[in-house]
């Protein structure tokens, strides 16, 4: 028996190596299985937890234009929980399980989502930083070796750029603005940037998962990798808001090509992931009174497509009888 | 030694457990709605290709639903969604044998004919 696995696991990590991409029905290691539903399902409720922060500027959005945009972002991420939950199903785990691991605590969701959103700036610094983040971790999740996963991250990545684009413009337009509407950028920004930071999880050598999610290729680069990207591409575009981010150790570094940028406050991360964020209360109990008061709509939907189902068998035995000669 | 997943999506069942009745029999149990397949065309002459997945109560619904959250940004001009449960899959144990009648035949090729170069309009 213990041969066999063996054997399977071999054939699995050569599929992987030569790139070929796993499907549902194939043979998986268990700890593959497990892994992914854990990421995939997480992620999917990131996009749905995500929803809140930006839901709370919807009515209070400074223009309609804005509104529109805003409300287009947070229908995207609905969309984008859907088709991650669906992925996250093909491995053998129901969608109301996963919504009763999130909504018990079992599951968790992003760290970022429990932070406030205090200002319409924070619309904007979460399109470009939070999104600009997300985007960086999420591209090279096109190529993960799971099917299903890959391609709906496909789907994601091509509707995201959006968001991060429109985060930026909406700074831009304050960064032009009056004083105080300079200030609420850079403030936006200062809260935000370190929060994005972690979004990219522990450092390398803290990350316990990390070394077999490379070797199954569910992971392509490492959380620091991705981290230093995300660092370079943001100490750039900054320079065109004529915002500072703030960290007084931020320079460019001649000799490794890249931005050296100082310690994240990672007493604060793991803070946050145990639940004592600023909003992790608040999110989750918005989330499950949402899934709560929509309880009779989901039973009126299912008591009417069954009415209609019944309806329909019924025409159809009379039409029948009367059809006999 | 063989995983079998209780789970009706992408096809993910073979005729072996006739997944379409375990699911109907299950149906009173569970509150979750029906997993239904999405399939779009996303535009006049091309065919209808799989889309992703969705639950809804019905068909109707089921519609409204894949347009919501597989078009919106007119990736399509027309939609099916079927239910998971009715799909049937090949084995992916058996991929070899299943495929093999078409491997020796290599004169279904045109590659295979060598015919002489100045032979032209062929």
């Amino acid at each position: 028996m213990e041969q066999i696995t063996n054997q399977l696991q071999e054939q699995f990590q050569q599929r992987v190596d030569e790139e070929q991409k796993i499907e549902p029905r194939d043979w998986m290691p268990e700890k593959y299985r497990q892994t992914l539903i854990r990421q995939i399902s997480q992620h999917a409720h990131s996009e749905i937890i995500g929803m809140l922060p930006e839901g709370n500027w919807i009515t209070r959005a400074p223009s309609l234009r804005r509104k529109a945009i805003l409300l287009a972002k947070v229908q995207d991420e609905a969309g984008h929980g859907l088709y991650l939950y669906s992925a996250a199903e093909t491995l053998g785990i129901s969608r109301d399980e996963m919504y009763e691991q999130l909504h018990s605590g079992k599951a968790k969701y992003s760290s970022i989502f429990n932070y406030p959103t205090l200002s319409w700036a924070d619309m904007g610094a979460i399109g470009w930083l939070v999104d600009g983040a997300a985007i960086l971790n999420q591209i090279p999740l096109c190529r993960t070796s799971f099917g299903p996963y890959a391609r709906a991250m496909v789907r994601v990545c091509k509707e995201e750029s959006f968001h991060q684009r429109q985060g930026f413009e909406c700074l831009l337009q304050l960064s032009k603005g009056s004083e105080v509407q300079r200030q609420m950028c850079q403030d936006a920004i200062n809260r935000w940037w370190w929060p994005s930071l972690m979004m990219f999880g522990p450092k390398d050598d803290e990350s316990p998962n990390s070394k077999l999610s490379m070797q199954w290729k569910i992971k392509r680069f490492t959380n620091d990798e991705l981290r230093q990207k995300f660092v370079d591409m943001i100490a750039e575009q900054i320079k065109l808001l004529g915002m500072v981010l703030p960290d007084p150790d931020l320079k460019w570094n001649e000799q490794t090509k890249h931005y050296d940028y100082g310690e994240i406050n990672w007493d604060e991360f793991k803070q946050v992931i145990q639940g004592n964020g600023p909003c992790n209360k608040e999110r989750l109990e918005a989330r499950k009174k949402a899934w709560a008061d929509g309880a009779w709509v989901r039973d009126a939907a299912t008591a009417h497509a069954a009415k209609q189902a019944n309806k329909k068998a019924n025409a159809n035995s009379l039409t029948k009888e009367t059809q006999q000669p | 030694m063989r995983l079998i997943i209780q789970k009706y999506l992408y096809g993910d069942y073979g005729d072996g457990h006739a997944g379409g009745l375990e699911q109907a029999n299950n149906q009173d149990q569970q509150k979750e709605w029906p997993l239904w397949e999405v399939f779009i065309r996303s535009k006049q002459g091309l065919d209808h290709k799989h889309a992703g997945s969705l639950h809804a109560a019905d068909a109707t619904m089921a519609l409204e639903n894949a347009r919501d959250v597989y078009t919106r940004r007119n990736e399509g001009m027309s939609i099916w969604v079927v239910e998971s449960k009715h799909i049937h899959a090949s084995d992916p144990d058996a991929t070899a044998e299943f495929f093999e009648p078409a491997n020796d035949k290599i004169y279904r090729h045109p590659s295979f004919y060598d015919l002489p170069d100045s032979l032209k309009h062929m």
